[in-house]
């Protein structure tokens, strides 16, 4: 696993931290037992048919929809 | 039905996770007995799903020999110290795909699911044919001292009575939640961990180290009398050996997911020996009571 500086801005970790890939590969949207895609840029899984992003909170994808954020429009 | 507080769930566990060591030695205790029935099967397990583990039940699964373990919890933090691949979800909608799994363990975690029946069946869907289900929870009986104590005196200090212990199901129910939920040659029996504390109030700090605290919807939101708690727990009188047992009665559900190569019943009507000649004896039609013995 990749190792990140919070203080240098030129780190490649995504926000969030690291997501393990065997991970990504088993994770549906719990609402809609839909496909995720990763928003790499924002550390978030989104669920388009939900219309919900599931934040990635130091490396922990946290797949509650309590916690998730709305998607716009 | 809603009979428990999720989201009071998850602030207890996300508070307890950085004080689970106190309590490891009776969650590990109990997943030993729980990961036993895993001996009891030539299978070998390569994905394995813990839910709610607490930090007991990953590294059990990797002594095992099970190479992929994801742990899982309300709990970010908790699901952070469980061992295993670590993510925050719920039991009442679980993230995975469809046949994610081949081993599903819940060692204690799942008595506080509001829709049990349908946290089983989405466990099922996320299994691959032919996976194992395990699961432990306590018992009805589990408690039932510090229940009674705490029923006691709180029906000697005020008028009326408050659920501070959780609800627990009982046996007859686990086979019949496992069928429901679609698992082929379901089990469901009894193991009895006989714990036993110095003091009552050793047993009140097991119980919040390991995120146990009452989460139950309909608890009193008033602060209870200050005196309810001595009350209660000068009533637990120590045995004779100067201990205060309070047995964990743990019901075990095995259940597996369908698969085609599994033993199944026949059909019905498909029999080509009569039961009465087996059994030698005679067969009585439906109604007709059997002639007196003497």
């Amino acid at each position: 696993m990749s190792t990140m500086n919070p203080s240098d801005p030129t780190s490649a970790a995504p926000p969030g931290g690291p997501i393990d890939p065997r991970l990504l590969e088993i994770l549906v949207c719990p609402v809609t037992k839909g496909p995720l895609r990763y928003d790499r840029e924002r550390g978030e899984l989104v669920s388009e048919q939900a219309g919900l992003a599931y934040p990635i909170r130091d490396g922990i994808p946290i797949m509650l929809p309590d916690e998730a954020r709305r998607l716009g429009g | 039905m809603q009979v428990f507080d999720r989201t009071l769930v998850r602030r207890r566990r996300d508070r307890a996770a950085s004080r689970m060591a106190g309590v490891a030695p009776v969650l590990e205790a109990a997943a030993e007995r729980l990961l036993d029935r895993l001996d009891d099967t030539t299978r070998r397990f390569g994905h394995a799903l813990e839910i709610g583990g607490r930090g007991a039940v990953a590294p059990a699964l990797r002594a095992r020999g099970v190479g992929h373990v994801v742990s899982m919890d309300l709990s970010a933090r908790m699901a952070g110290g469980a061992g295993g691949l670590p993510l925050a979800a719920d039991e009442e909608w679980l993230p995975f795909a469809p046949g994610s799994f081949d081993l599903v363990v819940a060692n204690l975690s799942l008595h506080w699911v509001n829709d049990l029946p349908g946290a089983l069946l989405q466990i099922r869907r996320a299994m691959a044919p032919d996976g194992l289900f395990l699961a432990s929870l306590p018992a009805l009986g589990t408690l039932q001292p510090l229940r009674e104590a705490l029923a006691a005196a709180e029906t000697a200090l005020r008028d009326g009575l408050s659920p501070r212990i959780s609800p627990f199901p009982e046996l007859r129910d686990g086979a019949a939640l496992l069928q429901r939920a679609g698992f082929a040659l379901p089990v469901a029996d009894r193991e009895t961990l006989p714990l036993r504390y110095r003091t009552p109030l050793a047993l009140l700090h097991d119980l919040r180290a390991a995120g146990e605290g009452n989460a139950v919807l309909a608890r009193d939101p008033r602060i209870p009398p200050r005196a309810l708690f001595p009350m209660a727990l000068a009533a637990l009188r120590p045995d004779a050996q100067g201990t205060l047992p309070m047995p964990l009665e743990m019901l075990v559900l095995t259940g597996w997911a369908p698969g085609p190569d599994q033993p199944k019943p026949a059909p019905r009507g498909s029999a080509n020996a009569r039961l009465a000649d087996a059994l030698g004896t005679v067969e009585q039609p439906a109604g007709e009571r059997p002639p007196p013995r003497h």
